[in-house]
Order: C-alpha cells, then structure tokens, then sequence
C-alpha cells in the first residue's frame, strides 16, 4: 500500500512537471464548451430570404413585413425577375425565395385564394423543411388576423409542449454530446501516451527491474488523471450551469458516480493503447486522430444512429462513449434515476474491467 | 532556383521512401470519404409518436388514423395515460406524445374548437421541431376536412375565402437527400486533415530528428526551404482531391454542375492556406506531440464550427465571425456552391479573395516565424 502511493506521488509529479499537458487537460475542454457550447444548436435562424413580389400590393407588402421582422428570417435585397433568383442561390446569398404572382391581392380578393411559391434550397434537407413550415406558419397566423372568415369553423388548435426544454436553451441539443466526445478523447489521449513514454525515455528498464506489479503501475498512472479529469468535470459542470444555463435536472451524485465510471472507462482504453504502441506519436494518433471521426459519428448527438447502415450501429456499440451520452441525457437533461440507467451503467462497468484485464494481460513485462 | 530544385528532390525521396505515410495520405481520405457519408445522415425518417386517446370518440380515431398514414411518424404505443407515454419518452422510445383529452369530440362539434396536447422531447432538437411541424401541418388538413367543415362548404357558405395556398419546389437537391450536403463537406474536410497534419508533422520530425540543424547551416533561405516543403505535399493534395472527385462521382453519383477549372482554381489556393497552416503549427511546436496536440485542438473547431454539420448562419453572431476567420468554412461553403448549384467565379469571387488573403498571411507567418538559429 505504501508503495502504492509513493508511485502514485511519482506520478504526479511526472504530471505537474509538465505544464503543457496540464494545460490542454484544462483549457481544452473549457474552450470547447463554451464555443460549442454557445455556438452549436439545432435551431434554424438568420435565413437568408429574398422575395420576388411582381404584385407589390398591401397584402404582399405585408407579409413581406411579417418576414422582415421574424429572427427566423434575414431578408435581403429583393429581387425583380426569376433569373435573379439562381443567381443569388448560387452566389450563397439565400437560403430561400418568396414569389408572389402579379395581382396577388385582386386574386385573394376576388377569387378567394392566391398562391404564392417558395423556392428553397433543398441542398440542406432539413434547414429547407423547416424554412418552408417557418413561412407557411407566418402565412397561416396572418390569414387568421385578417380574414376571420378564412378560419375554419370547427378546428383542432395544437398545444405544443417541449418536454426537458421549454425555454428552447439551444445549448441543451449539445452539451451531453461535446462533454462525452471531449471527455472520450482528453482522457484517452492522456493515458495513451503514459505508459509508452516510460518506454520511449528508458524510464521503463527502471520500473521493470523494481519489485512493482503491473498492475499497480497501471492503477498509479491512472490515479493522477482521474484526478485532474475529475476535477476537470466539476469546471465543465459548472461553466454548462452557470454561462450555458443548462439545469442539472437529476441527482448530482448519480451523474459523477457515473461520470467516474465513464472516465476510468476512457483512461483504461488509453492505457490499454500506451501497452499495444511503441511509441508516443503511434499512441497519439490512435487516440486523437483515429478516435475523432468515429467518436463524433457514433456517439449519436450528432447524426441519428437509427439512419445509419447497421455496421455502424453494430460499431457504435462498443464506443464507451454512446452509453455515457444516454446516461447523461438521463441524469442531466432528464432527471432521471438510475433505475433508467441501469443497462448503460452495468456496460460502462464491463468494458472499464475488460479493457484494464486486457491491458493489464498485455503488459509486457520484460522490454522484448 | 536550383537550390530549390534540390531540396524539392530531397522532399520528394522521403516521400515515397516512407510507403506507409504515403498511403496514409492517398488512401485513408478516401476511404473515409466512401464510408462516413453513409453514417452523416441528417435525415428525419422516423417521428416516433405515442398517443393517449382519452376520447375514443370517431373523430380521435380519425386523426390518429391520419397521422399513422401521413408517413412521417411510426406509432409506438397507444398508452393509456399521459404518465405512461411520458415513460416512453424517458426511454427514449418516443419522441412526440399526442394526448387528445376526453371531450374531444363533444367541445369540438359544441364550440368549434378544441386543443389537444402535444408534448415533444425538446432533447433532441432536430427530431421535435421536424416532428412538431410535421404534425401541425397533419392536423392542419385534417380540420380542413373534418366532415362538420365540408359539410359547411357544401351548404355555401364558403370557407375558403381569402386562402393563401404555399406551393413550394426545392432546388438543388428535390429529393432531399443528405449526400449532396456531407460528400463535398467531407471531401474538404479530409483536404484540410492531410494537409494540416501531414506539413506540421513532417517539419516536427525533422526537428525531433536533428535533420533540421543541417538544413540550416546550409545557405538556403527561408522561404525556399518553406517551400520546399510546400509543393510536394500540394501535389500531392491535389491528387487526393481528384481522387475524392472521382470517388465522388463514382461512388455517390455526384457530378459538379459547376466548372471544374473553378473548382480546382479554389482548391488549388485552400491547399496553399491549410499548408501554411500546418507549416505555421510546425513552427511553433518543438516535438510531435505538441504539434499534435495544437492540430487536434484546431481541427475539432474547424469540424464543429465551420458549417460541415451545422449551419453557420444559425450561430449567434460572434460565433459567426470566428467560423469566418477559419479557412475551411469558406472552401466548404465554394465547394457546395459549384459542386450542388453550378456557381460561376464571379458569383463567388469574395470566397476567392477570403482564400488568398489566407493563404499569403498563413505562409507569411510561417515563414516569419521559422527560425534558423535557437
């Protein structure tokens, strides 16, 4: 036991000796967050919008104006003919197009209906679906003001609730994923590196020859980093509280119980990577570039996985990463119990024993 | 002229000796590019709704009849209680709870109208919104025709006075379909990976290396030995970006609409900008691992923020303008513009102009910054 925590005071040191990882561990994470944080939504604004009113009556003009003063919409200089229309598409000016026919206003008068038509640039599928429904909304509520007779006599008017999120706080979309995705690599990366760096500097041949067991040197390279990576969850915690005005809906406890499981998870992968690598620059481009791409496509915050082939559903199965994001939207966003969890959990706690077995029966006791 | 010939040769010699990081640049985008478009889907297929009739009246029927048939949504369960629907939410089994209150049918034929409750999982921004205005657009028509309306219709006095109707068509892309948004996004964002990383690791290796001290005790200047390192490895981006157009073409049937001596103009000059970008990276870090690092931190912005996945126009303003001044955001915006809409150089002549300054000031500084003495 004594020995234990020597090697674990030789490891912080070997940690606090190097300011430069200690900053990435901190100031990463902490960028990261508040710029995606603040930057990163689902919500669709700013459209670029122009309109073609070959009518200019009281009723277009009005409706124009509705656009004009909606966040949904940024309207830009109107156009005077159709060929002006491509032209603006394919300079990336807007996003989408309102016609209105001539003689709008005498057709909605006299023959009770107008049409008018709205091109939209389906090259963003979704971005497109929803400007569409944003324009027919402001239609429908301006037929409601001025013409009660349009309304309908008998109508289902829909109350539409947002559950976990009635403020609409776009951070909300997010959050969960970035912390999983920043968390899955930072800690990977810093133990990936821990182990083979003893290799690299020599410092290995030292440890080999002293009575250590591995699995103490496993446990005490990973002890320093739970620390910090813990104590970088509660500064992630609180800038998600108090600059992103996320709620924590469930029980504290729970959500760092599981946020520590989830850690010694990733730092197991890392240790397990540093005793398969050889050298330092192998181990980081496994767990920084080769765990990028698939930890942002599969943990599931960014793209459904329901859409995708099953290979990639069978693949993102064994991410850490995609049971600690369910678990947090839970916990956090939900507030929800562990009785919910249960699965995610008992996952998290397999894979964290697997990859220390693995990595503990990989590591290789003499240096050949 | 000749001093640059040589060490051009000497680039190129340790290019192809290293057959490993040879095919890691020619081979690994690719293969990325056949494989992530599959996984980068956007698409809303499946509005998962779960409903609670308290109602079971002929009219509760018909609009959950109809919402099953409108094709957007896929029925989980018919609960018995607005706690139970919730559950499934909390299981994330449904998306949008539909609860029509007991009544429904009396109030609505009694007093013209009555509310029902839609709660959606607001968690999952796209699918709510998506799913919430699929939904209003469903009971939309279904009032208009419920049989008390056109009942009323038939008699004469007429409804449909002063009725806007919305036709809509979607250009560029009718079928909506993801990959005309995600391959030429993807094919840039490999662009930027290869040339970012490969030029900041390969000037870090040669300091780690020692091969550094004898370059620079040669009478080589600085701007030679920058772009030494520069032209192979823009050749050998500009490969890469023909083969991802093939790629392209053969694998997701997508054909440039626009020019392609536009396109190749544009990348030709965003391949000098990443370039300077990762030799300014080399510059400023002493070993691999910083190098690496540094690069890491910029390419999950560069991912995030430049409009690959989510739109920057939806991004409060001070957030815009730091996606404006990375230069991926502005090639990814090109490359959609002449791939998917056809653009002509003089619609996008600001792009253009934003790439160059790019790449003169990222080189500028590299060269700056490179320092032949300690």
């Amino acid at each position: 036991m004594k020995q234990l925590v020597a090697f674990i005071r030789k490891e912080f040191y070997h940690v606090f000796r190097d300011k430069r990882t200690l900053l990435i561990l901190f100031g990463l994470p902490v960028v990261q967050i508040i710029l995606f944080g603040f930057a990163l939504s689902n919500e669709v604004k700013n459209i670029g919008i122009t309109v073609l009113d070959n009518s200019h009556d009281v009723t277009s003009e009005e409706i124009v104006r509705r656009i004009k003063t909606s966040t949904y919409f940024l309207m830009k200089e109107p156009v005077l003919n159709y060929r002006e229309i491509e032209d603006r598409f394919r300079r990336g000016d807007i996003k989408c197009a309102l016609i209105f026919p001539a003689n709008f206003a005498e057709d909605l008068g006299r023959a009770g209906n107008a049409q008018v038509q709205v091109i939209s640039d389906a090259s963003d599928p979704n971005n497109s679906t929803i400007a569409v429904s944003y324009i027919q909304a402001i239609l429908a509520n301006y037929q409601q003001q001025q013409n009660t007779a349009a309304q309908i006599p008998y109508q289902i008017v829909p109350q539409l609730r947002l559950l976990y999120n009635e403020e609409q706080n776009g951070s909300l979309n997010f959050i969960p994923g970035v912390i999983a995705l920043i968390f899955m690599i930072v800690c990977t990366a810093l133990t990936s590196v821990s182990v083979v760096r003893e290799k690299e500097l020599g410092t290995m041949e030292v440890l080999l020859v002293s009575p250590f067991k591995p699995l103490m040197v496993l446990v005490a390279k990973a002890v320093p980093y739970l620390v910090l990576s813990v104590i970088n969850f509660v500064v992630i915690l609180a800038l998600s509280v108090y600059l992103l005005h996320v709620e924590i809906r469930g029980s504290l406890l729970l959500l760092f119980a599981e946020s520590i499981l989830f850690i010694i998870t990733c730092l197991s992968l890392g240790l397990l990577i540093s005793n398969q690598t050889n050298s330092q620059k192998t181990a980081m481009l496994i767990s920084m570039m080769g765990m990028m791409l698939p930890t942002l496509l599969l943990t599931g915050f960014m793209f459904p996985l329901e859409n995708m082939p099953w290979i990639f559903q069978a693949l993102s199965h064994i991410l850490p990463s995609r049971y600690y994001y369910i678990i947090i939207k839970a916990v956090m966003l939900k507030g929800l119990g562990f009785s919910y969890v249960w699965k995610e959990t008992l996952i998290l706690a397999g894979m964290a024993l697997l990859l220390l077995f693995v990595a503990l029966k990989r590591f290789k006791v003499t240096l050949e | 002229m000749k001093v640059l010939l040589f060490i051009l040769q000497k680039e190129f010699r340790q290019i192809f000796r290293d057959r490993t990081i040879l095919a890691m640049m020619l081979i690994a985008p690719n293969l990325q590019l056949i494989v992530l478009p599959f996984a980068a889907n956007f698409e809303v297929k499946n509005v998962n709704v779960a409903f609670v009739d308290h109602d079971h009246s002929t009219y509760s029927r018909q609009l959950i009849g109809k919402i099953g048939s409108s094709g957007y949504f896929r029925i989980v369960d018919y609960a018995l209680s607005y706690r139970g629907a919730l559950k499934l939410v909390e299981n994330n089994e449904a998306d949008i709870v539909l609860e029509i209150p007991s009544g429904f049918e009396r109030n609505l034929v009694r007093e013209g109208r009555q509310e029902i409750n839609i709660a959606a999982d607001a968690i999952n921004g796209t699918k709510s919104s998506i799913g919430g205005a699929y939904l209003t657009a469903v009971i939309a028509d279904f009032n208009q025709s419920l049989d008390v309306n056109t009942k009323l219709a038939a008699q004469g006095t007429s409804v449909h006075t002063g009725i806007i109707e919305v036709t809509y068509s979607n250009w560029f892309n009718p079928r909506k379909l993801y990959k005309y948004l995600m391959v030429p996004g993807i094919l840039v964002l490999l662009l930027t990976l290869i040339g970012g990383f490969i030029t900041a690791l390969n000037i870090v290796t040669e300091k780690e290396i020692g091969t550094i001290e004898q370059i620079n005790v040669t009478p080589m200047k600085k701007w030679q030995f920058i772009l030494g390192k520069l032209i192979p490895f823009w050749i050998v981006g500009m490969i890469v970006f023909t083969i991802g157009l093939l790629v392209m073409y053969v694998v997701y049937g997508i054909v440039p609409q626009g020019s392609f001596a536009v396109l190749y103009l544009f990348a030709a000059v965003y391949m000098i900008a990443v370039l300077g970008f990762g030799l300014l990276i080399s510059t400023f870090s002493n070993s691999q691992l910083q190098a690496m690092f540094v690069a890491f931190f910029f390419m999950m912005i560069f991912m995030l923020m430049s409009g690959l996945f989510t739109s920057t126009d939806s991004m409060p303003a001070w957030a815009r303008q730091i996606s404006y001044l990375t230069p991926v955001t502005h090639f990814i915006n090109v490359v959609r513009l002449i791939v998917l809409k056809g653009s002509e150089f003089t619609q996008v002549k600001t792009e253009f102009f934003y790439l160059v300054v790019f790449a003169v000031v990222l080189n500028s500084a590299a060269i700056w910054n490179y320092r032949k003495t300690n």
